[in-house]
């Protein structure tokens, strides 16, 4: 079958048209702030002045990037593998399990330098492990993964509930949450990091959890890029006959993809629950698994793209809470439709311009796009 | 005579809360059926029942929010269509952006047009669609076992629960008995084949997604305007991830899927009913393990352990016509 689409100079690839398709995006996200009756350019400004203006911002949309980093490298190493992970909030929720069980033990007994690999293990660990079924059931029995995690975050949730009322909550309190973590299974704040460059921040929960997005984000690229594994995963996506092909398990490489992915997404839950909240709560993943999908895509599977889209969307998160406090038709709500508005037209629509695009490259110089022989032959 | 009431209430609550599961899923079922995926069931219904609502709540009428629910849905379903069939885009990415946009949209346009924190306005009576009482219905409930089944039961649904269950054998009919049907299974198994027959591949998955719109968009109105008197923020709460998941269950065809949605319905009525109260050979049952019961069912299902399920074979796949 041939291929419907010509290749473009990589900049244009990786760059031009991931700016264009955001742009697209931003501009019907204005159409939505003009039809609720606001100026869509004031509340661009807001929303920017919002995460960006002071040091307390700037320290907020950094820990909702945080989050968003993980999720986001957890999605593109299942994506690399041709695998859609779906599952990532409810890997995230269930890590949240683990890290509930080790911190209320630890917290009292262990610095937190010491509670943190260990929340690190156990959050990594259920989340692989909650990627592990759904995987095996793909690799061995064809069932489809995108709707065997969609259903297996019904089933965290469920079990979450089940776990903070049954036996995580104190006994003498009413609310479905742990008790606040003691010293022990708090992350140090990386607020001062912001301070020295002579913001004043008040208080905010950017923390340590950020750093550790970062390694993991360089590992991802040693592991996608410069590791055998890496390679094998590469190659199953891109075909998997020819990986059949090239001797490599099938079963193997789809069940250890899935269960980094889900290692990475349930490291996610350790920014909200140790570095802010200090405890367990429901649904304290609140859509952060989803967003990673954005953040993939918009970050075009690669973790240095992934960081700066994660900073994007946590832009529009603290941005987006201030913008719902100054406009007060526009919710917060609003990036829930940014978000998907970035995910269609990044996404989902992502050729949409790429004819056109090639169209102008074509009409400055035909070589770049590979139709050198089609000019050659007209003229 | 006390559990015989009991079981006709939780049959009766069974099948109100597996209307909107079968509407989206045979919603599900005519774009599956044509080769596209849709995990965007969630999304469209949830723009119905705003769109529905909100119409209703302005105009007065449930008729016109009805239209209205559709209306929406159907354009939802072809920005899907626009992606996936026209732009050859990944369908799931698709369906997650068009749940994202229908979860954010429908709570700020509420809360910019109604003022009341993401809900409409409480729908009067006349705005919604009332019960319809059957004939000789009220005469008829002194009667022992087959009273209460009469007027409770088959009787006294709204127009739209009786939509629902006819909207079955309409689909097997349409699916099995008509031109259109055979070429729709046919495009979701072998495209090419149809490409080659002369018939528009493009154009067949749009009116399947059509189809599947209109579908989502009565489930919306039967949440907003039968179920609920208006308009809450994410009111689906996952129905359309069961409707999917139904929709594997019953392999895609449109009888199974009614009986598969009676069932989860009736787990869910169940888990509602037996809140706290022990079982007699079980023992107490976890509510969280009927809730998630559903789910589990699908996965063990997909696993091939209860027979297998085959899709559609063309499902999820863009046609690229051969040059």
């Amino acid at each position: 079958m041939s291929t419907p689409y010509a290749k473009l100079p990589a900049w244009a690839d990786y760059g031009l048209i991931p700016v264009i398709n955001l742009a697209v995006a931003f501009v019907v996200a204005g159409f939505v702030v003009l039809l609720v009756g606001e100026n869509p350019f004031r509340a661009a400004a807001v929303l920017v002045e919002g995460a960006f203006g002071r040091g307390q911002g700037i320290a907020f949309t950094l820990f909702y990037a945080t989050t968003f980093i993980f999720s986001g490298l957890s999605v593109a190493v299942a994506a690399h593998c041709g695998l859609f992970n779906i599952g990532g909030e409810g890997q995230g929720y269930i890590a949240g399990l683990g890290i509930g069980i080790v911190c209320l033990a630890f917290d009292s007994v262990l610095p937190w330098w010491l509670t943190f690999p260990l929340a690190i293990i156990a959050a990594a660990a259920m989340g692989a492990l909650w990627a592990l079924i759904p995987a095996y059931l793909q690799a061995k029995r064809g069932s489809h993964i995108v709707i065997t995690t969609i259903m297996f975050n019904f089933i965290a949730a469920s079990v979450m509930v089940y776990a903070l009322v049954g036996f995580l909550k104190p006994a003498n309190s009413m609310a479905p949450q742990t008790r606040t973590f003691l010293d022990g299974a708090q992350l140090p704040k990386l607020n001062w990091v912001i301070e020295l460059f002579g913001a004043k921040i008040r208080s905010a929960p950017f923390n340590i959890s950020f750093l550790l997005a970062l390694a993991m984000a360089f590992l991802v690229w040693v592991l996608i890029w410069r590791t055998k594994l890496g390679y094998e995963m590469r190659t199953y996506g891109h075909s998997p006959k020819a990986a059949r092909y090239a001797g490599i398990s099938e079963t193997r490489i789809i069940i250890v993809a899935m269960m980094i992915s889900g290692a990475l997404a349930g490291m996610m839950a350790l920014n909200p629950t140790m570095g802010d909240q200090h405890n367990v709560a429901l649904e304290f993943v609140s859509g952060a698994g989803f967003v990673g999908i954005a953040v993939a895509l918009m970050g075009r599977l690669h973790p240095v793209g992934i960081v700066l889209a994660a900073i994007l969307f946590g832009m529009l998160y603290q941005g987006g809470a201030e913008l719902a406090f100054e406009m007060p038709a526009i919710s917060r709500d609003m990036i829930v439709i940014i978000q998907g508005l970035v995910i269609l037209f990044a996404g989902a629509l992502e050729h949409m311009f790429r004819p056109y695009v090639q169209a102008l490259f074509a009409s400055f110089s035909p070589r770049s796009v590979g139709m050198e022989a089609i000019k050659g032959k007209g003229a | 005579m006390d559990l015989f009431n009991a079981i006709v209430q939780v049959l009766d609550s069974t099948i109100r809360l597996s209307v909107p599961l079968l509407l989206a899923c045979l919603a599900g079922l005519y774009s599956e059926r044509a080769g596209i995926f849709d995990i965007g069931l969630e999304g469209k219904m949830l723009v119905g029942a705003f769109a529905g609502a909100a119409a209703a709540s302005v105009f007065h009428s449930a008729y016109l929010g009805l239209g209205m629910a559709i209306l929406i849905s159907v354009a939802f379903a072809m920005i899907h269509g626009f992606a996936s069939i026209t732009h050859r885009g990944n369908q799931i990415v698709s369906g997650v952006a068009i749940n994202f946009i229908a979860a954010g949209s429908t709570i700020m346009l509420g809360q910019a047009w109604f003022q009341q924190g993401g809900r409409t306005p409480a729908l009067a009576p006349g705005e919604r669609f009332g019960a319809i009482i059957w004939p000789g219905a009220d005469a008829l409930r002194g009667v022992p076992i087959l009273g209460p089944i009469y007027s409770e039961l088959i009787s006294g649904h709204s127009v739209l629960v009786y939509i629902a269950f006819l909207a079955v054998p309409f689909t097997w009919w349409v699916l099995f008995r008509t031109r259109f049907g055979l070429r729709m299974r046919a495009v979701g198994e072998n495209p090419a084949a149809v490409d080659t027959a002369g018939i528009s591949v493009a154009w067949l998955r749009y009116r399947a997604l059509i189809c599947t719109g209109v579908l989502t968009g009565i489930a919306g109105a039967y949440l907003s305007m039968v179920q609920n008197g208006g308009f809450v923020k994410d009111m689906t709460a996952g129905k359309g991830y069961i409707a999917l998941a139904a929709l594997i269950f019953a392999k895609w065809k449109p009888v199974n899927a009614m009986f598969a949605c009676l069932l989860f319905g009736f787990l869910d009525a169940l888990s509602i009913r037996l809140q706290g109260t022990p079982l007699p050979v079980i023992g107490k049952v976890p509510v969280q393990l009927m809730q998630a019961l559903p789910y589990i069912l699908t996965v063990i299902l997909l696993a091939g352990f209860i027979g297998k399920a085959i899709p559609p074979r063309a499902g999820g796949v863009p046609y690229v016509k051969e040059r």
